[in-house]
């Protein structure tokens, strides 16, 4: 059986928990996708665009002195830092774009935290040349400076919100009142593998290609499947977008990280999955972070982009039937995966897939005999230089 | 039947009159200043009172609301409170209540065990304004069983052939939100409503009531011409907050709500 079901579900997880409003064009919204998916004019031109635009297929690369320096480990890179903006979102953009045109939908409007998802979203705007309205947390702006420039200089308006907590989770909420109140011309274009049904099915299809390519990759190098898949978690597009491909390859073992933050004792982490409860945030039933009242709590992460309380509800269900493991490094952690992999390889990942790359020193140490690992480098560090100048 | 929803909307019938509505944020400035409001209430023309539960994410809603949700939040209203609210309401008043709440505090608290306590507490009915009845399964079915009101809405984009599904989801009344959009006042109502709203009543002989952007008596009169009912909300939200701090606050929060609610029993010469 594939997931999720008729209704969006993975088991308990996923639904629709939307106001009335954004049922009926939820509704239209699968039933194009749906159509699309069958469609092989549709898949031709998003193969297209992948290709010629974005950069498709990106390599799998070998980190052979980083591997030595995990001696147990064989470390294999999916290159997604090398796509067109810097990270896999695009993959994700470029599909959803091409259903906003089929759907003559005229406005687009995406949530970004740390500004990739939608520097993502104004790329495709601009490509595609529609209307883009951004959403992002007041505190983001702030922090993400150079990201707003870019969108800006893409010709998407850039909304700074100051509701709640001014951060990801609060942008996500303006950006669905947003898509309440103008709906019948706007497509709304999800970041992650959340939100209501279909979005993180939807998603997931349309990054599920960094796992098939790196899948075909790893068979053809190693003519035999890798032992780990390991990405970063904060929704869980890049990470359900390499896992889903090994689903089936119940040998393969997945493992996603979280982020620590300050640490998982303190009140200031991202790691829903390790910490959270079951709860209904942004249209679906996944796992969050919330009080004892059912209020949701607000996230940090010192990567803009894992700062959020909830997850996508794949993952949510990854974990409850045990296919997948999730874990969490700290922010200190993380810059220290940053400045190992900019020494050993010179790549200066962002601070997102930092969490991936540090965590391969813990997984070197409890693998019995030599393993092979295949880590999705979601993105590139450019945009994180301001804040890791402040702190190295 | 002993829901005091239902037996307001019968009442009503009887008399050929429209029910009005009236939304206020529990703990918005306060708990005790909430119950003082809901017993003056009766007094003004108001039908059923809204209770809304404050959240920290409330997509449905605009501006106003969010803000007025924060104050409460920031004075540690949670469920438990209000429901404590309710109870002492009860004592002082047999207004109908429903309370308006997003899902997570319910599923949290526990849908079971809240509605068998907010039943014992007084509570009428649940307006939760994300979740479609297609996810509400297990809280119908417990609301059911309490005899509990369970309130969906219908939208401007809502199929007629989910209208008739939602009509059968649906208890006390049906909730029909007159705009694309999140709650707040609007200086004009889109004059299609009637339409949809017709289309509704057809279906159904639930009680339709319509709300969001309804904040003048003259929008009120208009639209209880249509429909069974009306609801304001943000409106009276706002009258709070003008009034926070003023020792008169419920007289002069009264007054501002007996002149809308006085507009659903003006007859209109003209058709809408």
């Amino acid at each position: 059986m594939s997931l999720p079901d008729r209704n969006g579900h993975f088991g308990k997880f996923g639904g629709k928990y939307v106001p009335e409003t954004l049922m009926a064009p939820l509704g239209e919204l699968e039933k194009v996708f749906r159509a699309a998916l069958r469609d092989p004019s549709f898949k031709k031109e998003l193969d297209y665009h992948l290709r010629e635009y974005a950069g498709r297929p990106t390599p799998l690369y070998e980190a052979k002195r980083l591997s030595k320096h995990l001696k147990t480990l064989n470390v294999y890179f999916k290159r997604e830092d090398l796509l067109h903006t810097g990270a896999h979102k695009i993959n994700n953009t470029l599909g959803q774009g091409l259903l906003a045109k089929r759907m003559h939908k005229t406005r687009i409007i995406a949530e970004t935290g740390a500004g990739q998802h939608g520097v993502a979203t104004a790329t495709v705007s601009a490509l595609m040349g529609l209307e883009c309205v951004i959403y992002m947390g007041a505190e983001d702006v702030k922090r993400q400076a150079l990201n707003v420039y870019r969108m800006n200089l893409l010709g998407a308006k850039v909304i700074p919100v100051t509701s709640g907590s001014r951060t990801l989770k609060d942008a996500m909420n303006e950006a669905i009142r947003d898509w309440v109140t103008n709906v019948r011309d706007t497509f709304y274009i999800i970041g992650s593998v959340a939100g209501p049904h279909p979005y993180p099915w939807m998603v997931r299809e349309f990054q599920a290609v960094i796992g098939r390519e790196a899948r075909r990759q790893f068979l053809a190098k190693a003519k035999a499947l890798p032992d780990y898949l390991t990405a970063c978690v904060g929704g869980g597009s890049n990470a359900m977008g390499l896992f889903h491909a090994f689903f089936r390859d119940k040998r393969v073992k997945m493992i996603g990280v979280e982020a620590a933050g300050l640490g998982l004792n303190t009140d200031s982490h991202s790691a829903t999955l390790e910490k959270g409860e079951v709860g209904i945030l942004h249209g679906s039933k996944s796992v969050l972070l919330e009080t004892k009242d059912g209020q949701i709590k607000i996230a940090h992460s010192i990567a803009a982009g894992l700062d959020y309380p909830g997850v996508g509800p794949e993952h949510a269900y990854y974990k409850k039937i045990k296919r997948a493991e999730y874990v969490s490094v700290t922010d200190k952690e993380a810059l220290d995966g940053l400045k190992l992999l900019s020494k050993t390889e010179g790549i200066i990942p962002a601070l997102e897939s930092a969490h991936a790359i540090i965590y391969l020193e813990k997984l070197a140490k409890k693998v019995r005999r030599k393993s092979t690992v295949i880590v999705c480098l979601s993105g590139r560090g450019d945009k994180d230089m301001a804040t890791i100048k402040e702190l190295i | 039947m002993n829901n005091r929803i239902d037996q307001k909307f019968k009442e009503l019938r009887k008399k050929k009159r429209k029910a009005f509505i009236a939304f206020i944020t529990a703990g918005d400035p306060s708990l005790k200043i909430t119950e003082e409001l809901v017993v003056a209430f009766e007094k003004t023309g108001v039908d059923i009172v809204e209770l809304g539960v404050p959240f920290s994410d409330p997509l449905a809603d605009g501006p106003t609301i969010q803000a007025s949700s924060l104050r409460a939040l920031h004075r540690h209203v949670n469920l438990f409170r209000i429901l404590d609210t309710v109870k002492r309401i009860r004592q002082r008043s047999q207004m109908p209540i429903a309370l308006m709440t997003y899902y997570n505090p319910v599923f949290h608290y526990g849908e079971e065990k809240f509605i068998v306590q907010a039943k014992q507490c007084g509570v009428d009915g649940l307006i939760i304004p994300d979740l479609p009845p297609e996810e509400g399964g297990a809280l119908i079915k417990s609301a059911r069983a309490q005899d509990m009101a369970t309130v969906f809405f219908l939208a401007p984009t809502t199929t007629p052939q989910r209208m008739r599904y939602i009509a059968q989801a649906s208890s006390g009344f049906i909730y029909y939100v007159s705009l694309t959009g999140v709650t707040g006042a609007r200086r004009q109502l889109s004059f299609t409503i009637k339409k949809q709203v017709d289309m509704a009543r057809q279906l159904t002989k639930k009680p339709v009531c319509v709300g969001f952007g309804v904040s003048t008596p003259f929008q009120v009169k208009a639209m209880a011409q249509i429909a069974d009912g009306v609801i304001v909300g943000s409106a009276i939200v706002n009258e709070i907050e003008k009034n926070r701090g003023h020792k008169r606050l419920v007289q002069n929060v009264s007054r501002f709500v007996a002149r809308l609610s006085a507009a659903v029993s003006i007859r209109m010469t003209k058709g809408f």
